[in-house]
């Protein structure tokens, strides 16, 4: 079913709000872009309230609190409440460093459902090289026993890659330990810092098989006690994957000065224009922007997707990786094995991950700028 | 942590942070979990819908079995089937 005009179209399941750019964290495969927002562009309070009263009128039932690193915020309770107000079931994507326990209680009081907390190893002193951030490691184990002393449930997320894949059995059993309900194991994916960090996080065949006997292996024997979500590297696929389970079918993420994108990375793809919630309604960018319904349904496709069988469950993969690796966002995904593109990415994963990883460019606004916690 | 199962518990609820909720604009009930959505169709809806830490496994057997007039030990199988796998995925506590 394609979506030429604007008649059928779904309303999104949940949107993400990148509250700020600023974090305390330099993670080199960070999924916010290469040119990262200041403080002074961001949305007030207001505003954002706005946009989550518009979320919920468009038929919006969940909403991320993200970032950048979203506790940098002071009024991150103030949205947070004015959601559960408005009956959008809040998730909080943190760090975790500058939480203490009394945030943590405002955020539960304000009616927060749910914490999703990153932890980049379990080797405290590679997991602080990884994030860039000395102590960090410390500060979210103690952030992970204050979510569950507080009653929230609780979402280990560990991205992995090159350097922290050979203790990813450990990163499970603390996970297990921290007393997480759910565990993501996401390998990085390449988009913006990730792409610019690929040679240094890009695992070679072997450790993404063993990863994922482990992680097999682990979901089997933490059944009923730790659910897993496993994201495969897209690279040594054979098909890609429903990014954002398609352009502009459930999803919808906004930037802190308020630009509403498909995607997080859509903003690599530099010949679309994409509307700010300061200059139009949610409900009219999700309807009728020129850059959601570019990809929108399956209209847009070339072959091979067009008359594939899977159109309609990959939605032809996704758009930033076609432009990063073809040139062209409007190309297959070259991780399918029927693009002509895919044995290019095949080659680079294997040449990438068969040399010396590089040192990390870590995450940086482009002039250093102090971080205003 | 251990895995519950079903036998043990036979008071299952949805924990708090597990929502089913009425979804004005598709017209449907949905139940909202941390990063996900499930629909339920209408025959998987009594189960969430039933489970309010008042109705035992044994209670929400014999409703189903009247409600669509079918054996108690046909429902028990499903139920205690569908509990468990929903117990698994953290949308019930036993």
């Amino acid at each position: 079913m394609t979506a030429p005009a604007n008649i059928g179209i779904d309303p999104p399941l949940a949107i993400l709000l990148e509250l700020t750019h600023r974090c305390p964290l330099r993670c080199p495969y960070c999924s916010n872009p290469l040119e990262l927002e200041r403080r002074g562009a961001e949305l007030d309070t207001a505003t954002w309230r706005r946009v989550l009263e518009e979320a919920a009128e468009l038929g919006i039932l969940q909403v991320h609190f993200s970032g950048g690193e979203p506790t940098v915020r002071h009024d991150l309770e103030a949205l947070v409440e004015h959601a559960a107000g408005l009956d959008l079931y809040s998730n909080l994507i943190t760090a975790g460093v500058l939480l203490d326990e009394a945030r943590v209680a405002r955020l539960v009081e304000a009616g927060l459902d749910h914490v999703q907390l990153s932890i980049q190893d379990s080797d405290a002193v590679n997991a602080d090289h990884i994030g860039g951030f000395a102590g960090g490691f410390t500060r979210k184990i103690q952030a992970a026993h204050w979510i569950r002393a507080a009653g929230l449930p609780l979402t280990v997320n560990a991205p992995v890659h090159r350097s922290n894949l050979a203790h990813l059995e450990d990163i499970i059993a603390l996970a297990v330990e921290l007393g997480a309900e759910r565990l993501e194991v996401a390998h990085v994916q390449y988009y913006g810092w990730g792409l610019r960090n690929r040679a240094a996080l890009m695992p070679t065949r072997d450790q993404l098989d063993r990863a994922t006997e482990v992680v097999e292996a682990a979901r089997a024997r933490l059944k009923g006690v730790m659910v897993f979500d496993y994201v495969v590297p897209d690279y040594y696929a054979q098909r890609p994957k429903s990014c954002m389970g398609g352009w502009a079918r459930q999803f919808l993420n906004v930037t802190p000065s308020g630009r509403v994108l498909p995607c997080h990375a859509a903003e690599t793809i530099s010949d679309l224009d994409f509307e700010r919630v300061t200059e139009c309604g949610l409900a009219e960018i999700w309807r009728d922007s020129p850059a959601f319904n570019r990809f929108r349904g399956t209209g847009w496709m070339p072959e091979p997707c067009r008359s594939c069988d899977r159109r309609e469950i990959d939605w032809g993969g996704c758009r930033c990786q076609a432009l990063a690796i073809t040139g062209d966002a409007a190309n297959t995904d070259p991780a399918c094995g029927l693009s002509p593109h895919h044995s290019e990415i095949l080659t680079l994963a294997e040449e990438e991950s068969a040399r010396e990883a590089p040192e990390f460019d870590y995450r940086r606004m482009a002039n250093p700028a102090v971080v205003e916690a | 942590m251990t895995r519950a199962i079903v036998e043990d518990g036979p008071v299952p609820r949805l924990p708090w942070h597990i929502k089913l909720r009425f979804d004005k604009q598709r017209d449907r009930w949905v139940v909202l979990a941390p990063e996900r959505v499930l629909v339920p169709d209408e025959t998987a809806l009594e189960i969430p819908k039933r489970c309010d830490g008042e109705n035992s496994v044994d209670a929400i057997v014999g409703a189903l079995a009247e409600a669509y007039a079918a054996p108690a030990v046909k429902i028990r199988e499903d139920v205690s089937a569908l509990l468990q796998d929903l117990a698994d995925k953290g949308f019930i506590q036993l």
